[in-house]
């Protein structure tokens, strides 16, 4: 298999990147073109490598004046200002704005390693300004960073997962790896440690919120177990996140388990009423627009009875957004919808009547906040309320699909990582999903994660690699 | 209206296409499908035919096997574009020509080359295929003239009409309407005679694995601007045959000798470097069931254009006869067997990238931004 290390690879690299996604890639070829050897052990097989960043498109780049691909500028001001946004405040400054200057450097060093953008895809022109797309998605990113790499002598291992590393003092000497049933040890002299978050251990997932985890959609990779994190969390080194969260968005209830991606997405709630197993609505549809809005719906319908909703709307929405992968139910009455999804008909037709009977008269525009609302209904739908009256009816369950868990490790400006008695690992960085929660603390910017794991990727590997050949 | 697993599997891909929309910069396959919600045959035949089989978006997709929704399009997309040429196959018994494929144009070309050594031998003389023979008008002491040109014109007008009526039942099929904007034929007839599409967005397409090349653009522009070449060697040979009064053999200098010169050496390169992509190459997005056929006209072109220097080479040693007869056996079948090979993916192509040009110029959607 092409990129598959030799069997008799050295097993003391001057620097083990464990992740095979793009934080791992940035810091490894960062660190080989310092001048260290370098091996990246994945756990994916090479056919699925590159964790959460498969599923990718963008990322947020700060630029003070037109570039050949984002127009007029995005400043640090109203970059960092978008981040205290979303984050309210919980954010590590120092590391916030390191990552936001340091976006504005990373096209060039991406196109130098095979990366190729494209104009903001169709349907994302609230991105247009802020956002570079990746040609072909988050996996041609991903196949041009491996390709690069293994031209430069990078070893890849594939079907690697990593058990145990081994702390020592304020260093970690050696990392048990098994690979199709066998163990393996490697004597490193630093590690990066780039393997993501744990919202694929749905073991993990049901210690914090119970049997409602079996019936959360993870939108990414399997193998994001947390199995990295847990072992250096118990190790002391320190935290750094709530341990109970995670980012979640409203998706297609019928998506896989894992892996489902971008086309599970939906973007029909805003024109549609949203309700619950009792057929009752039980939020603000047309708060604002979607874009802000769709990672609340996440949370929202994980607090629904079976964490599950149902997206209803008539003929009169059915074009008015993106396309997602299953087709809606349908059907030509509301009672015949009910029935379909298992709500009770004579509730559904009930809370159709009360909101219709709610909606005010107004001019719809799916582009702006419009002034098409409700008068006297609780809860409101604030914009975008049309009655729903025109035959055929048609739904889409949800249900909450996790994107990442926020819980990392907590590192300092050379992506080091801590340690709960306040000191600092020499040899342990970190890069990528496991230590976002040191930036991102709440909330979510789009395109933020690969622009902080390409960042944090970059700096690790350099860090790495001059501590490894110093 | 046909309807096929593939068509099945076609619609069900596109539609997960059409949700995620990442491939949008690879080329004009994406563009289209965003044009559309919902997809019927005549769109499917149509989006099929414009795919050039680059397979950016196999390798890029975050869907492809081993993941469970296993989207394959250039597989699924080469697999359809093979059915939509039994489809608009005329006349329609002939499209079971299509069963086969690179069997039965393979016998045919095999047929074509004894035909002609029986039919020379039995009507005129075995010794005519072994004297030498020189001058003007050596060629037609082997073969007549009369049988020369009426087996020409025959088969090639045959071909014309059969791939005429072809392409204009692809173009009902898939929406009909009028043709005849100048900027979109002007916008298609760039498209088609660079390859836009076999350049990915820059940097070429895949052919073993993730790595881009431009190596199969390459290849094709050789073969096609090859065979290009030898046409209007052909071309020029007739002016100065019938309308100048100079029959062949042309000095190695003349216009017609140097054309089919160049043109053979370009085909054969590039008939030779697509055969030994093909051979080479990741055949997981490729339609097997449809690889014979391929081989079958690169063969044939290989073969014509060998023939052809081999004619040019020896053709004032007693093995003319033969040369010559081979050589218009293989270009004989080829010919006779165009509208029921590969070759007629140019057609539908070019028509395909035609129909794009117009609904895209229609449609108001930037043009997509590929480097070529």
């Amino acid at each position: 298999m092409p990129g598959e290390a030799p069997l008799a690879l050295n097993q003391t690299p001057d620097v083990l990147v464990i992740g095979g996604g793009n934080a791992a890639l940035c810091a490894a070829l960062t660190a080989r073109e310092a001048g260290a050897s370098v091996l990246i052990l994945e756990h994916a097989p090479r056919e699925m490598r590159g964790g959460n960043s498969r599923h990718t498109r963008n990322l947020r780049l700060m630029h003070e004046g037109p570039t050949k691909l984002l127009g007029d500028s995005y400043s640090e001001k109203e970059y960092w200002d978008d981040l205290m946004r979303v984050t309210k405040g919980k954010t590590d400054e120092k590391l916030a704005r390191t990552t936001i200057r340091l976006s504005s450097d990373l096209m060039p060093w991406m196109e130098r390693h095979g990366v190729r953008f494209q104009p903001s895809l169709t349907g994302t022109l609230d991105l247009s300004r802020t956002n570079a797309f990746f040609l072909g998605g988050g996996k041609a990113l991903l196949n041009s960073y491996y390709t690069t790499a293994e031209k430069l002598g990078v070893s890849v291992r594939y079907g690697a997962e990593v058990q145990e590393l081994k702390r020592d003092g304020n260093e970690i000497r050696e990392v048990l790896v098994s690979r199709e049933g066998v163990m393996e040890t490697f004597r490193p002299k630093t590690v990066v440690v780039a393997s993501g978050g744990f919202q694929a251990n749905i073991a993990w997932l049901k210690e914090i919120w119970g049997d409602a985890a079996d019936n959360f959609i993870i939108r990414g990779t399997p193998y994001a177990k947390g199995r990295v994190l847990k072992n250096l969390l118990d190790q002391g080194i320190a935290s750094v996140g709530d341990p109970s969260q995670f980012h979640a968005v409203a998706i297609d209830a019928r998506a896989p388990k894992f892996d489902g991606g971008i086309v599970t997405r939906l973007d029909c709630v805003p024109f549609s009423i949203v309700v619950n197993q009792e057929a009752q609505r039980f939020y603000d549809e047309g708060q604002d627009m979607w874009p802000k809005r769709y990672a609340i719906w996440g949370r929202l319908v994980a607090q629904c009875a079976g964490q599950t909703a149902y997206s209803i709307f008539d003929a009169k929405s059915v074009n008015l957004f993106m396309p997602s992968v299953f087709p809606a139910k349908r059907a030509d009455n509301l009672p015949g919808l009910a029935q379909q999804l298992g709500l009770d008909p004579i509730q559904l037709e009930a809370t159709v009547a009360q909101y219709n009977s709610a909606v005010a008269a107004g001019s719809f525009n799916p582009r702006v906040l419009d002034d098409c609302h409700t008068d006297g209904l609780v809860p409101p739908k604030s914009h975008w309320a049309r009655r729903i009256d025109t035959p055929p009816y048609y739904a889409y369950p949800l249900r909450p699909g996790i994107t990442f868990t926020y819980l990392g490790i907590r590192i300092d400006e050379q992506a080091r990582a801590l340690t709960t008695d306040g000191g600092a690992m020499t040899n342990l960085f970190a890069a990528g999903e496991i230590m976002s929660g040191n930036i991102l603390g709440e909330g979510y910017l789009a395109g933020f994660g690969m622009t902080l794991g390409s960042v944090f990727g970059r700096i690790a590997g350099k860090e790495a690699a001059h501590h490894a050949i110093k | 209206m046909q309807s096929s697993n593939t068509t099945d599997e076609a619609r069900r891909l596109l539609e997960i296409c059409n949700a995620c929309r990442y491939c949008e910069g690879f080329c004009a396959v994406f563009p289209a499908i965003e044009l559309r919600r919902s997809f019927t045959n005549g769109d499917l035949n149509y989006l099929a035919n414009l795919c050039h089989n680059c397979r950016g978006c196999y390798y890029a997709c975050q869907y492809a096997p081993p993941h469970e929704f296993a989207i394959n399009l250039p597989k699924t997309l080469a697999e359809l574009r093979g059915e939509t040429y039994v489809e608009y196959a005329w006349p329609k018994p002939f499209a079971v020509f299509f069963k086969k494929n690179g069997t039965v144009v393979s016998i045919a070309t095999a047929l074509g080359i004894a035909a002609v050594f029986l039919l020379t031998a039995g009507l005129q003389s075995p010794q005519i295929l072994k004297d030498v023979h020189t001058g003007p008008g050596a060629f037609y002491k082997v073969i007549p003239e009369g049988a020369m040109i009426g087996v020409a014109l025959g088969t090639t007008g045959f071909a014309i009409l059969a791939m005429v009526i072809g392409a204009i039942r692809f173009w009902r099929d898939t929406g009909g309407g009028k043709a005849t904007g100048l900027h979109a034929l002007a916008t298609a007839a760039r498209d088609v005679l660079t390859l836009r599409y076999l350049g990915g967005a820059g940097d070429g397409c895949n052919n073993r694995d993730e790595q881009f090349s431009q190596t199969r653009r390459v290849y094709h522009h050789a073969l096609f601007y090859g065979f290009t070449l030898c046409m209007g060697s052909t071309t020029v040979a007739a002016i100065y045959d019938h309308i100048l009064g100079w029959p062949a053999p042309y000095a190695f200098l003349s216009v017609p000798v140097l054309l089919g010169t160049f043109g053979g050496i370009g085909m054969m390169i590039g008939t030779a470097g697509l055969y030994w992509l093909k051979l080479v190459g990741d055949q997981t997005p490729t339609a097997r069931k449809w690889m014979g056929s391929d081989y079958a006209l690169l063969m044939q072109l290989f073969l014509a254009a060998a023939t052809g220097l081999a004619l040019l080479v020896f053709r004032s040693s007693s093995a003319m006869g033969a040369l010559l007869a081979l050589h218009l056996g293989i270009i004989f079948s080829f010919f006779a067997m165009m509208p029921y090979s590969k070759f007629v993916h140019g057609v539908y192509r070019s028509a395909a990238l035609l129909r794009y040009a117009h609904e895209r110029r229609n449609s108001g959607q930037p043009e997509v931004a590929t480097h070529s």
